[in-house]
C-alpha cells in the first residue's frame, strides 16, 4: 500500500518519527543515492562508505525535512553535501586524493574495458573543477532537470546550464585533445 | 546534438557499479536502527533508575544521548569526511561493470526489508529511554522559504533538529513499544528511621557516577534534573577525595567523622570515607595492554570511533615508557592494526590509532581471540596484561554464546589477563554483556561520553580503571540506640541490602578500583536532640543507657579479586567530633545539593545559596576543577530553581 504514497508524504511521516515510512523511503532511494555517490567518488568502495554514512546520518536530518522541496532534491543535496564533505576532509590530509583523483584504481581495474571506460571517465572527471563535478555528477542521474540540479547544488539554473556548455565544452577539448595524434 | 556528454553518460552508466547486497541490508539496518534511535529518545519520559551492577552503562548512555541531537547532526558530516579519507586503504573491492542490473534491486532485498523493519522490535527493550525531553531546545531553525537554502541546513548543519526534537516531543508516546524487562525504579529518599526499632543499617558501596553526569547534562540544558535521576550517592561519589590512605596490606581503610550538620543544628553527620589503596604506578609491573577495538559500522557516530581515539591519545600520556600497546579490530578492517609496540613509540600508536576507521561489513573475526593471543605473546613474568576492549555494544567478537564468551574470559582471567570494557556512544549498547565481561575479566565496564569523562576515566584515574582492589564491598552500621534516636542514610536508596546480606557472599554488591574513594553519609539525631521528629513510643522499650559512648559500629566486608570470601574490616564510631577536612566538607555541599534536587525533605530553610558557600569554602585544591564546575552547576539549579 505504502508503495503509492509519494515521496514527500512519507518523508514527511517519517520527519514525525514514522519508521515504517522511513524504511520504505529509504529502501525506494538506497540505489539512487549509491548511484549518485559513485558518479561523486568514482570508486565503489567509497560509493559504499558514503552510501553508508548517509543512512547513518539521515535518521537525524529526515526530522528536518520540509515539504517545500522534492524529497530527491533534496535527499541528491544531502548526497551532494557528504560527498563534498569527504572530498574537503581528504584534501586536507596529505594523502593521495581518492575517488575520480586517484590513479591507482586504473591499475587495479581489471577489465581491459573496464579500464578504459575509467580511464576516460577518470581523466574527464579529473579534469573538471570539484564544482563541474558535483554538476556534472547530478546531472547524469536519469531525469534530472536544470531547474532540479540548480535546486540540489543551491544555485540558479542559468548557473547550471552555463555549467553544462562550460563541460560540454571542456569534454570535447579533451576528445578533440585525445584524437590528435 | 549527441555530444561527449551522451557518451559520457552512457560510460558512466556502465561504469557504475550495482550497491552491494549486504551492505545495503546493514545500511538499511543501520539507519533504521539510527532512526528508532533518535526516537526513542522521546519513547518514555520517565528516568531511568535500572539499578544493579548493570546500571552504569545505561545511565551513562542517557547523558550521551541528550546532547545527540544537537551535536550529532553537526558532527555526522564530519565523521563521513573521515570515513572516505581511510578507507583509501585498500580492500582490493574491484568495481564491476553489471551494466543489467545496475537499475534493479539486488536479489537479497527482500530479507533487508523485513530486517530493518524488525529491528525497531528487537532494539527497543535496549533503548534505555531519555528522562527530560519536555523542554529541550526551541531553537528551531527559521523556515526558510527558498527550498535549496532549507535543504542546505538541514543536509549540512542540521540546524533543524532542535525543531525536529519539539516536534517528536509532542509526538505521542507508542512509536516504540516500551518493554517492562527494564527494572525501573523510582526510590524514595530514604525515611528516617528510629533506632531503637532498626539499629542495623545495610548496603553496597556504589562507586558509580553516572548521575552525575545526567544532572549535569541537564543543567547545562537549562533544566533542572528530574528528581529521581538524582542519586545523592554517585554525585558525592563522582568527586576524589584524599582520605587518609590504607596502610600495610590492607586494600582500603574506612575513616569516620562525625560532625555536626550544616542544614540541622539539632543533628550530626557521621560520615563514612573509604580510601582504596593506590598502589605504585611508577613502580609496579609494566603494562601490557591489547585494545580490542569495534570498528564496525555502528562506530561511526561523533560519540564514538572519533572520542573514542581521542581518549586513547589522552590516555597514552599515562602510559610509561615500557609499558606496551597493541591494537586489535574487529568487524571491518583487518586483525592487529599495530603490533605490540612501547609505549615510548607515541608517534607509531597514534598513526595506527589515526588509520583506525568504522565501516565495512562485519568481519566475522575471533577478534577477542586473537586479542587475547596478542596479549599472552606480550605477557611475560611481573606484568600486568589486559585487553581493553572498546564498543558501543556490538559484540560480534567470534564467539556468539554469551555464557562461552564469559568462560574464556574468566579463563584468560585466571592465567593473568584481564579485560575491561569500554563503553562508547549507544544505539545497540548492550549494557548487560559489558558488565558481564568486565566483571568476569577482573575489569571495570566505563562509559565514555565525553573527553572530559575521557579524562577523567582515562587519565586522572587510570589506575583505578586498570587494578580493581577489592569486589563486593558491603557496609553494615548498627547504631546504639542508647545514643542515637534516629537516623537516616542519605543517598544509596537503590543500594539497599538486607541485613542478612551483608554476611552472604553470594550477595553480590559494588567493587573498588585502585585509588578509588567512596563515601556514605549518615544524618544521626542523638538522643535528647529537640530535632527528633518521631515520639517516642508510649509502650515501646526505652533505650537503656549501657555507658558506653559509641554512637555506632561500623563494619565492612569485601573479596579481594578473585576470592570468594570475604574479609571484615570493623571499627567503632565514637562520638567524639573530629577535624573536619575540606573533603568532608565539600561531600556535604554535594551531599546538600543533590537533596536540594531531591527536594530538600529534611534540609529545612538550607538553600544553594549555603551549599554554593559551602562548596566554595571547601574547594581545597580542586586540581581537575571538578569542583569549581559543581559550585557552577550550583548556582544553574539555584537560578533555574527559581
Amino acid at each position: 500500500m505504502r508503495k503509492k504514497t509519494s515521496d514527500e508524504d512519507l518523508a514527511k511521516a517519517a520527519a514525525d518519527g514514522d519508521a515504517e515510512a522511513f524504511a520504505t523511503l529509504l529502501q525506494r532511494h538506497y540505489d539512487r543515492v549509491f548511484r549518485l555517490a559513485f558518479r561523486l567518488t568514482g570508486r565503489a568502495d567509497q560509493a559504499e562508505d558514503l552510501t553508508q554514512d548517509i543512512c547513518a546520518a539521515l535518521p537525524i536530518k529526515i526530522a528536518g525535512f520540509r515539504a517545500q522541496a522534492k524529497f530527491t532534491t533534496w535527499l541528491y543535496r544531502v548526497v551532494v553535501n557528504a560527498a563534498e564533505d569527504a572530498r574537503r576532509r581528504q584534501a586536507s590530509h596529505s594523502r593521495a586524493a581518492a575517488g575520480w583523483g586517484d590513479v591507482e584504481q586504473l591499475r587495479r581495474a581489471e577489465a581491459t574495458e573496464t579500464a578504459q571506460a575509467m580511464d576516460w571517465l577518470q581523466r574527464a572527471m579529473r579534469s573538471l573543477p570539484p564544482d563541474l563535478q558535483d554538476t556534472l555528477a547530478l546531472t547524469l542521474e536519469d531525469e534530472m532537470t536544470h531547474a532540479e540540479a540548480a535546486a540540489v547544488l543551491g544555485v540558479s539554473e542559468g548557473t547550471v546550464s552555463w555549467r553544462m556548455s562550460d563541460i560540454r565544452k571542456r569534454l570535447r577539448a579533451l576528445r578533440q585533445e585525445e584524437l590528435a595524434p | 546534438m549527441t555530444d561527449d556528454l551522451d557518451d559520457f553518460k552512457a560510460l558512466m552508466d556502465a561504469a557504475t557499479p550495482a550497491p552491494d547486497a549486504e551492505r545495503r541490508t546493514k545500511n538499511l539496518k543501520l539507519a533504521q536502527k539510527n532512526f528508532t534511535h533518535n526516537q526513542g529518545s522521546d519513547a518514555a519520559m520517565r528516568p531511568t533508575v535500572k539499578r544493579g551492577s548493570m546500571a552504569r552503562m545505561t545511565e551513562g548512555a542517557k547523558s550521551m544521548l541528550s546532547a545527540l541531537s544537537h551535536r550529532g547532526a553537526l558532527t555526522a558530516t564530519t565523521a563521513i569526511a573521515a570515513v572516505a579519507l581511510f578507507m583509501i586503504v585498500p580492500q582490493s573491492r574491484d568495481i564491476v561493470v553489471q551494466p543489467l542490473s545496475r537499475s534493479e534491486s539486488p536479489a537479497p532485498a527482500p530479507e533487508a526489508d523485513s530486517a530493518a523493519l524488525e529491528e525497531p522490535v528487537v532494539e527497543a527493550p535496549v533503548v534505555v529511554e531519555e528522562y527530560a525531553a519536555p523542554v529541550r531546545s526551541k531553537a528551531a531553525a527559521p523556515q526558510q522559504g527558498v527550498s535549496g537554502l532549507v535543504a542546505e541546513n538541514t543536509a549540512r548543519l542540521g540546524v533543524t533538529s532542535g525543531d525536529a526534537t519539539h516536534m517528536m516531543v509532542e509526538r505521542e508516546v507508542g512509536i516504540l513499544p516500551l518493554s517492562d524487562t527494564e527494572a525501573f525504579s523510582s526510590a524514595e529518599a530514604n525515611p528516617l528511621k528510629v533506632t531503637s526499632e532498626e539499629p542495623v543499617s545495610t548496603f553496597s558501596i556504589d562507586v558509580d557516577t553516572a548521575s552525575y553526569s545526567i544532572v549535569r547534562s541537564s543543567l547545562m540544558r537549562g533544566e533542572l534534573p528530574p528528581k529521581d535521576a538524582v542519586r545523592v550517592e554517585e554525585m558525592v561519589n563522582y568527586f576524589p577525595y584524599s582520605y587518609p590512605a590504607p596502610e600495610g596490606d590492607a586494600p582500603f581503610r574506612p575513616t569516620i567523622t562525625v560532625t555536626p550538620t550544616p542544614w540541622n543544628e539539632g543533628t550530626q553527620l557521621v560520615h563514612v570515607g573509604i580510601q582504596g589503596a593506590l598502589p605504585q604506578i611508577e613502580d609496579g609491573p609494566p603494562l601490557n595492554l591489547v585494545f580490542l577495538i569495534d570498528t564496525s559500522g555502528s562506530m561511526h557516530d561523533f560519540n564514538k570511533l572519533p572520542l573514542l581515539k581521542q581518549s586513547f591519545r589522552l590516555m597514552l600520556s599515562e602510559l610509561r615508557d615500557e609499558d606496551e600497546v597493541s591494537i586489535v579490530t574487529y568487524a571491518g578492517s583487518a586483525g592487529q592494526v599495530l603490533e605490540p609496540t612501547a609505549a615510548v613509540e607515541r608517534d607509531k600508536i597514534l598513526g595506527a590509532l589515526d588509520q583506525l576507521e568504522a565501516g565495512g561489513s562485519t568481519a566475522g573475526q575471533a577478534g577477542l581471540q586473537q586479542a587475547y593471543q596478542v596479549a599472552e605473546s606480550m605477557s611475560a613474568d611481573d606484568e600486568v596484561t589486559r585487553v581493553i576492549l572498546a564498543t558501543d555494544g556490538d559484540f560480534n567478537v567470534g564467539l556468539s554464546d554469551p555464557d562461552a564468551l564469559k568462560d574464556v574470559i574468566a579463563k584468560k582471567r585466571d592465567s593473568g589477563t584481564f579485560l575491561s570494557v569500554l563503553g562508547f556512544g549507544r544505539g545497540n549498547l548492550d549494557d548487560a554483556t559489558m558488565q558481564a565481561l568486565a566483571q568476569n575479566g577482573n575489569g571495570q565496564a566505563a562509559y565514555i561520553d565525553t573527553l572530559s569523562e575521557a579524562q577523567k576515566v582515562l587519565v586522572d584515574q587510570l589506575s583505578g580503571a586498570l587494578f580493581p582492589i577489592a569486589n563486593d564491598v558491603k557496609i553494615q552500621v548498627e547504631f546504639n540506640p542508647s545514643q542515637i534516636a534516629e537516623y537516616r542514610l542519605i543517598g544509596y536508596e537503590t543500594r539497599a541490602l538486607r541485613r542478612e546480606d551483608f554476611t552472604n557472599d553470594k550477595v553480590d554488591a559494588g567493587d573498588i578500583g585502585a585509588g578509588h574513594s567512596v563515601t556514605a553519609i549518615y544524618e544521626v539525631t542523638p538522643v535528647g536532640s529537640d530535632a527528633i521528629l518521631n515520639d517516642p513510643l508510649r509502650y515501646g522499650a526505652q533505650a537503656v543507657r549501657d555507658g558506653s559512648d559509641e554512637i555506632g559500629f561500623f563494619k565492612l566486608r569485601y573479596k579481594m579479586p578473585g576470592s570468594d570470601q570475604s574479609q571484615l574490616i570493623e571499627q567503632p564510631i565514637a562520638a567524639t567530633q573530629d577535624e573536619v577536612s575540606d573533603d568532608v566538607r565539600f561531600s556535604y555541599a554535594i551531599a546538600g545539593f543533590g537533596q536540594l534536587l531531591r527536594g530538600a525533605e529534611y534540609l529545612g530553610n538550607w538553600s544553594y545559596d549555603d551549599a554554593i558557600g559551602l562548596a566554595n569554602a571547601a574547594r581545597g585544591e580542586d586540581p581537575f576543577g571538578y569542583r569549581a564546575e559543581a559550585a557552577t552547576l550550583m548556582r544553574l539549579a539555584q537560578t533555574l530553581s527559581r
